[in-house]
């Protein structure tokens, strides 16, 4: 095997274990940050400062029964939660997350630091996480359980609704980037404008990015977004009949999901892993930094904000978002053309 | 080729891991199913009926809108990115193509498939 090879192996395996350990960080940053802003404590008897509390969480629904209603379609019921992680772990595998490297010299030729190098990236992702919807729809109609019908139902109305700003969001980075592959958009926000302000697309597109977040919450089904698992009006939206494993999983796709989005929004608008003091091939601990930032806008928004009630969610996704980007994609287009950037 | 092949062994990697957590987690697990158990949740009370009745209509149009517009996504792709060579005359393409969209939206805007909150016998 050549070293190239096996380089690209370590980094698949690496991406896999991190997104892993993500939706564990995730699990217990949401806990501690939900009882900072609240002013409790959070997890703290499991471990130092609670830090052993996604195992232990990992470990007791290891141990649970799981329940499955008689009327339930046993396949179908078993397949959505395997669906929902599955297109979670496949859509960061286009992500990049650090500049070409060849390891401190070990390989002849850089390979860029991501698990897949294709020059489609933001259409896989869009694909994949359409992928998502799949896993929700098919839990919430094999459940036979109105609760999760309903969720589901919601759930899907939601994201094909935002899926529409999300992608014309993506389409004004694509215009500036004229690229589909991600680390040709990261590589080309390099450099500063006057020396100081760095070259980061949010700054030519700030609607875009505003846009981008939005519709990401709600493709995540997050709050103030979270429809699909409203507790007061739905018990838990598309896994009220889920228990042990197969509920963790729908968590963990959630959460990896949540990464996904931060990492995309990453690359396509904050620069990647381009940014002041660090060299080059440290520029992953950039990366890392402006992904745990917009997660932790994730987890802040969640404890702040209300949940909308659905009504203005579609008409807000239709009537307002939708406009929004179609008017701020043509207006890029005429600043590409005009400025022949 | 080596790109894509990187995404179906990630697809496996996601896919493996989740069928052996559920199966693992089905040998762990007691298994000590009763009625009550076994049926579906309904706040406490006996559930009435299927779950799979009829749905509101609201939810096809939204589908149906969404693939409309969807293709439309789909159809800016190639031309953001052939836009630098299109110039202005591509620019006009787009308002044009978007002007005639923009009919169908404001007809189904009008027509009030876009509202949820009005009550409607």
């Amino acid at each position: 095997m050549s070293p190239t090879l096996i380089a690209q192996i370590v980094i698949l395996l690496f991406v896999f274990f991190m997104l892993l350990n993500s939706a564990a960080i995730m699990v217990y940053v949401e806990r501690k940050v939900a009882a900072l802003l609240q002013q409790r404590f959070g997890p703290y008897l499991t471990g130092p400062h609670g830090l052993l509390q996604p195992l232990a969480d990992v470990i007791k629904l290891m141990f649970k029964e799981e329940l499955r209603p008689k009327a339930a379609d046993a396949f179908l019921f078993t397949l959505a939660p395997v669906i929902s992680v599955t297109a979670a772990f496949a859509a960061f595998a286009v992500v990049p997350f650090g500049a070409s490297t060849t390891f401190f010299g070990l390989l002849d030729h850089p390979i860029p630091l991501q698990v897949a190098d294709v020059n489609v990236a933001v259409l896989v992702i869009f694909a994949i996480t359409s992928m998502g919807v799949y896993g929700i729809v098919l839990s919430g109609w094999s459940s036979n359980s109105k609760y999760a019908l309903l969720g589901g139902l919601r759930s899907s109305a939601q994201m094909i609704s935002y899926e529409l700003s999300y992608g014309m969001a993506l389409g004004a980075v694509l215009l500036l980037g004229n690229s589909l592959s991600l680390t040709e958009l990261v590589n080309g926000q390099a450099g500063y404008w006057f020396h100081v302000i760095p070259r980061w697309f949010v700054f030519l597109q700030p609607v875009g990015f505003v846009i981008f977040m939005i519709a990401g919450i709600a493709e995540t089904n997050r709050a103030p977004f979270d429809f699909p698992e409203a507790e007061q009006e739905l018990v838990a939206g598309y896994h009220t009949e889920y228990s042990s494993m197969r509920f963790a999983m729908f968590f963990m796709a959630e959460y990896i999901n949540m990464v996904t989005v931060s990492a995309v929004a990453t690359d396509l608008f904050l620069g990647g892993w381009h940014g002041p003091f660090l060299p080059a091939s440290l520029g992953w601990i950039w990366f890392l930094v402006k992904v745990g930032a917009l997660l932790f806008f994730y987890v802040w928004m969640r404890w702040t904000l209300p949940r909308y009630r659905y009504d203005q969610l579609m008409s807000f996704g239709w009537k307002v978002l939708l406009p929004i980007a179609a008017l701020n994609l043509l207006v890029t287009a005429a600043g590409v053309i005009y400025f022949g950037a | 080729m080596q790109g894509w092949l990187s995404i179906v062994l990630m697809i496996a990697l996601g896919a493996a891991f989740a069928v052996g957590s559920v199966v693992l987690s089905g040998l762990f697990g007691p298994r000590r199913p009763t009625p009550e158990k076994e049926a579906p949740y309904e706040c406490g009370v006996p559930p009435v009926g299927d779950a799979r009745e009829r749905m509101s209509v609201k939810f096809y149009l939204v589908a149906m809108i969404f693939l409309l517009f969807d293709i439309e996504v789909a159809f800016l792709y190639p031309w953001a990115l052939s836009l630098r060579d299109l110039g202005w005359t591509g620019f006009v393409q787009i308002v044009v193509f978007m002007l005639i969209l923009l009919a169908g939206y404001a007809y189904v805007w009008k027509k009030g498939a876009l509202d949820w909150g009005k009550e409607r016998a």
